[in-house]
């Protein structure tokens, strides 16, 4: 038992040697284990680390695309302009176009610079006509927004309204601090003459930075006008995909596994499916893009750019997380359950019905959750079915429609920003990952929630 | 001047409730069990003893065709029960372990309420036609499982939620309430403290009134206190096979001899 | 049974078995008792068919003594008994191993009064003879009831009592010696009254040994000091020249 051999170096503990000392051997191995906790603690502060920074990264690039610049303005909404022919029938009033509204905007501008005496060049801009100086202040989508408003409730035609307009996005750049004076030199958008007229507004109350609701529940806009681009449709086109990733994933996943681990004989058959869902869950995602291109776009023909599609494609993705996690959840629940069941007499399906299977619920819940997850931040697979590239612009018109007709996913959203020249796309970027990862946050705390809420113990 | 207690032991057989003729069980290649030729009789307990491995779990399984879940298991000879086979082709398993009821060595209530661990085998098996039958069924069982008293007011609270020796009472019960003929336990006691085994124990002498009980048990001194016909396996074979007292004071087979002295292993 | 008062045993044929073994050594003390009176009856009532009765009825005592050796044995394989349990098991074994030495010893006194009923009687011996074998009776039911209840003051009681016994059997002793010297002729007849006066002097050595194993069995040993004796025979030296 003890080395003789080794009794005669200096190290070798000596026979009834105090307990109250510490040999060398002892005072060598703590060592050791105090250096790997260290090492250990410098691990997790790395990855600390790196995780502060992709927060703090992420936070402060995209809470800016929550607020949004605009004008206060009271415009003087006058019936000759929007209702020549005073007769109120929503017809005619339909009739005029956006050009009609743009002088109004302008006038209103032109009060406010009148009432808080600014004296600024701009004063002299023309308010008729095709285009204006004093254009370049608003969102070109703010005529836009008035036309719809007065279309919507016609009796205002004649009064006087408060609204806001939407600055241009060089103006919300501005305000942002990514726009400057120098920057703007090159800048055939806007002058300096401008920015001084905004400086002054901004000292009187007249623009402001508010939060930007439209921004979340907004549709997609054009290159165009960054300041009025959202992430509704878009998160409608997620949340349809995930309906169907659910409803399809689930039920399948599950059956196979419970197929696969309680009635499948075991033969080299079963084998080979078995390794074959193992190497589906590493199989790259673009490559179910291309399938779902060749078999639900070209063999079945279902619509491009569909939820329904992307959401089957995501389907195919999910399916061998599903049915691993599930499989080991049904093989956590303890035999002695299943023996139990069966010495009661029941058969094997009743066994796995009624006693496995809500066993293993709280780890089935939790896979399917983590799967649904990780599809909700997929983009590769939509690129090839048409999803990514897809302005979302237009709310689908109930549910069929949400289902079939084209739209854009989350992710597949944030890339086509990302790509946009103008850098108030590249901040709406930076938002839309924020409202990701809320979204990815929720899930996993709903995970957490109904894994506790199912927990039973046995 | 003092009475003397009716000495006589039950010499008197009674009738033969599960016949074994020459059966043996196959793990694949590996021969378990060998030539097993055993009659259980009805109303008695029945111990089944002997070291680690030797057949005793297995031979059991038997009985309920439990081994049917394992899929290298092989079963060959007659098992009959009330003189039918229980290994014919036309024999629904399902339908057997309604009749063959089986305690496991762990207790393993199901992880529902005390009432649903009790009256899930009656609904599943269809005996019971409304509510109020199946209560009168779920007390009977805990009756019989000498558990009621204990869980009358709490019937709806987990299973899981009793100290070990209840939660086999409550297994116990559970068996009993599909009305079976035969009760199987496979090491009931083995993970209970002392008084819960005793207490086991007891509830054994009360059912054996009712049911045949085969018990398959590690511990001699259990198969001899509660016993009324021991049967002695050694790898793989049935040594010996006769009335308790006479195997525990007096036995034929000099190996029979050597396990409950403790000379063998 | 006193041991009812401490908890019964969770499993009932438990108790059962323990009830069992002990009723049958009551039984046998009620035969033992009554087959000690009647001999000695026999003998001062001059009953042949007594003293017959008396030899027969030892079958039945050495049959009830194999029964419970049986059924020791069979519980203590059966139930592995411990502390008390254990000390009722053995201390029963042993009881009844003294309660057939006394129904032996009574049948012998039966078989010893067939021959004395055959010659002529001497006066005052049977009296004698029966009081003796009356205070043997009463000490071994007196032992008996100390089992039951488990008394051990009563149980040493019986143990001191064995002196006024063997003090019985000292002044038989001499008598009997005297008779001999007297007249020849009455030396048959004294021998077999002197052994008959010996087998119930050692009837009283055995109901102490009783009432030994019921100080055993309530305290878990045996008494500690020197069993009184009070037969001074083994040193008489009185008349033999």
């Amino acid at each position: 038992m003890t080395d003789t051999a080794l009794s005669s170096a200096p190290s070798a503990p000596r026979k009834g040697g105090s307990l109250l000392e510490l040999d060398a051997r002892t005072k060598r191995r703590n060592a050791a284990e105090a250096r790997f906790r260290i090492y250990g603690l410098a691990a997790i502060g790395v990855g600390l680390f790196f995780l502060v920074a992709l927060l703090y990264a992420i936070v402060t690039n995209g809470v800016g695309a929550f607020q949004q610049t605009s004008f206060e303005l009271r415009i003087d909404l006058r019936q000759e302009v929007l209702d020549p022919e005073g007769n109120g029938k929503i017809e005619d009033i339909q009739q005029v176009k956006t050009f009609a509204y743009a002088p109004l905007i302008r006038q209103a501008l032109l009060d406010e610079i009148a009432k808080h005496d600014i004296d600024t060049p701009l004063s002299e801009a023309k308010v008729t006509g095709f285009s204006s100086p004093l254009d370049k202040l608003f969102s070109s989508g703010a005529v836009g927004n008035l036309r719809d408003r007065v279309l919507a409730d016609p009796s205002l035609i004649g009064q006087t309204i408060d609204m806001r307009v939407l600055a241009s996005s060089r103006v919300d750049g501005y305000m942002k601090g990514r726009v400057s004076r120098e920057s703007i030199a090159r800048d055939k958008n806007l002058d300096a003459v401008h920015l001084d007229l905004v400086d002054a507004l901004i000292a009187d109350g007249v623009v402001t930075k508010s939060f930007n609701l439209a921004f979340i529940t907004g549709p997609d806009a054009s290159d165009a006008r960054p300041e009025q681009a959202g992430m509704g449709v878009s998160m409608l086109g997620s949340f349809f995909m995930m309906l169907v990733v659910l409803f399809l994933s689930l039920p399948i996943g599950v059956a196979a596994s419970i197929y696969l681990e309680e009635f499948a004989p075991q033969n080299r058959f079963t084998d080979l499916i078995e390794v074959n869902i193992s190497n589906l869950a590493a199989v790259p995602s673009i490559v179910f893009g291309i399938l779902g291109l060749a078999v639900f776009i070209q063999f079945v023909h279902l619509p491009q750019s569909a939820p329904l599609v992307g959401g089957l494609v995501l389907t195919l993705m999910t399916l061998p997380t599903i049915i691993i996690s599930t499989r080991a959840s049904l093989k956590s629940v303890p035999p002695s359950i299943r023996d139990a069941a069966l010495g009661v007499g029941a058969s094997k399906m009743q066994a796995v019905f009624h006693h496995v299977l809500p066993l293993a619920m709280p780890g089935i819940l939790t896979g399917t959750i983590i799967g649904l997850a990780q599809a909700l931040g997929e983009t590769a697979p939509l690129l090839l079915i048409g999803m990514v590239g897809y302005i979302a612009s237009n709310y689908p018109d109930g549910i069929a429609a949400g289902f079939l007709a084209p739209n854009s996913a989350m992710p597949a959203q944030i890339y086509e920003w990302a790509k946009r020249a103008d850098p108030a796309f590249y901040e709406r970027a930076w938002g839309g990952i924020i409202i990701l990862l809320v979204f990815l946050m929720t899930m996993n705390i709903i995970a957490i929630l109904l894994r506790r809420r199912f927990e039973r113990r046995w | 001047m003092y009475d003397t207690p009716d000495l006589e032991r039950t010499t008197v057989t009674q009738e033969v409730k599960i016949s074994a003729r020459n059966c043996q069980v196959f793990y694949g290649e590996t021969h378990a069990i060998k030539d097993v030729d055993v009659d259980i009789e009805d109303k008695t307990v029945t111990a089944f003893i002997g070291p680690s491995g030797c057949g005793k779990s297995t031979f059991l399984r038997c009985l309920n065709r439990m081994n049917d879940t394992i899929d290298i298991c092989r079963v060959e000879g007659t098992i009959l029960l009330d003189k039918e086979d229980i290994y014919d082709p036309k024999v629904d398993p399902v339908q057997l372990r309604a009749k063959v009821g089986m305690v496991f060595q762990k207790p393993n209530p199901f992880p529902k309420s005390i009432y649903d661990n009790i009256a899930y085998g009656p609904k599943i098996h269809g005996m019971a036609r409304s509510r109020a039958d199946l209560d009168e069924i779920v007390e009977k069982s805990l009756r019989r499982g000498a558990l009621w008293d204990e869980v009358k007011d709490r019937l709806k609270e987990p299973g899981t939620g009793l100290s070990g020796g209840q939660q086999q009472r409550l297994c116990i019960a559970r068996a009993v309430a599909t009305e079976p003929e035969v009760l199987l336990m496979d090491e009931p006691c083995s993970a209970l403290d002392p008084i819960a085994t005793a207490q086991v124990e007891e509830l054994i002498d009360e059912l054996r009134e009712q049911y045949s009980v085969v018990i398959v048990t590690h511990s001699m001194q259990q198969a001899a206190r509660v016993s009324q016909k021991t049967a002695f396996f050694h790898l793989g074979n049935l040594v010996e096979y006769g009335e308790t007292g006479q195997i525990f004071t007096n036995p034929k087979d000099k190996r029979t001899e050597s396990y409950i002295t403790g000379r063998i292993g | 049974m006193s041991d009812s008062m401490k908890d019964p045993h969770i499993v009932r044929s438990y108790d059962r078995d323990l009830e069992t073994i002990q009723a049958l050594i009551m039984k046998m003390g009620g035969l033992v008792e009554a087959a000690i009176l009647e001999a000695a009856q026999s003998l001062e009532t001059r009953d042949e068919e007594l003293a017959e009765s008396v030899r027969n009825g030892d079958r039945a005592i050495d049959e009830l003594e194999e029964k419970i050796n049986e059924e020791a044995a069979r519980l203590l394989a059966l139930r592995q008994p411990s502390a008390g349990d254990l000390r009722t098991v053995l201390s029963v074994m042993k009881i009844s191993a003294n309660l057939e030495r006394i129904g032996d010893y009574a049948k012998n006194m039966a078989k010893r009064t067939g021959v004395l009923l055959q010659m002529t009687p001497i006066d005052g011996s049977a009296g004698a003879t029966r009081r003796m074998a009356k205070a043997v009776e009463m000490m071994l039911k007196d032992a008996l009831d100390a089992y039951i209840q488990r008394d051990t003051e009563l149980a040493q009681d019986v143990r001191l009592r064995d002196q006024e016994v063997d003090q019985m059997y000292n002044a038989l002793f001499r008598e009997f010696l005297t008779f001999m010297m007297e007249d020849p002729r009455n030396i048959t007849a004294c021998m077999h009254l002197h052994f008959i006066a010996k087998n119930i002097e050692r009837m009283g050595d055995h109901v102490t040994s009783i009432a030994e194993q019921v100080i055993y069995l309530v305290s878990g040993r045996l008494p500690e000091d020197d069993r009184p004796k009070a037969d001074r025979t083994a040193f008489e030296t009185s008349g033999a020249k």
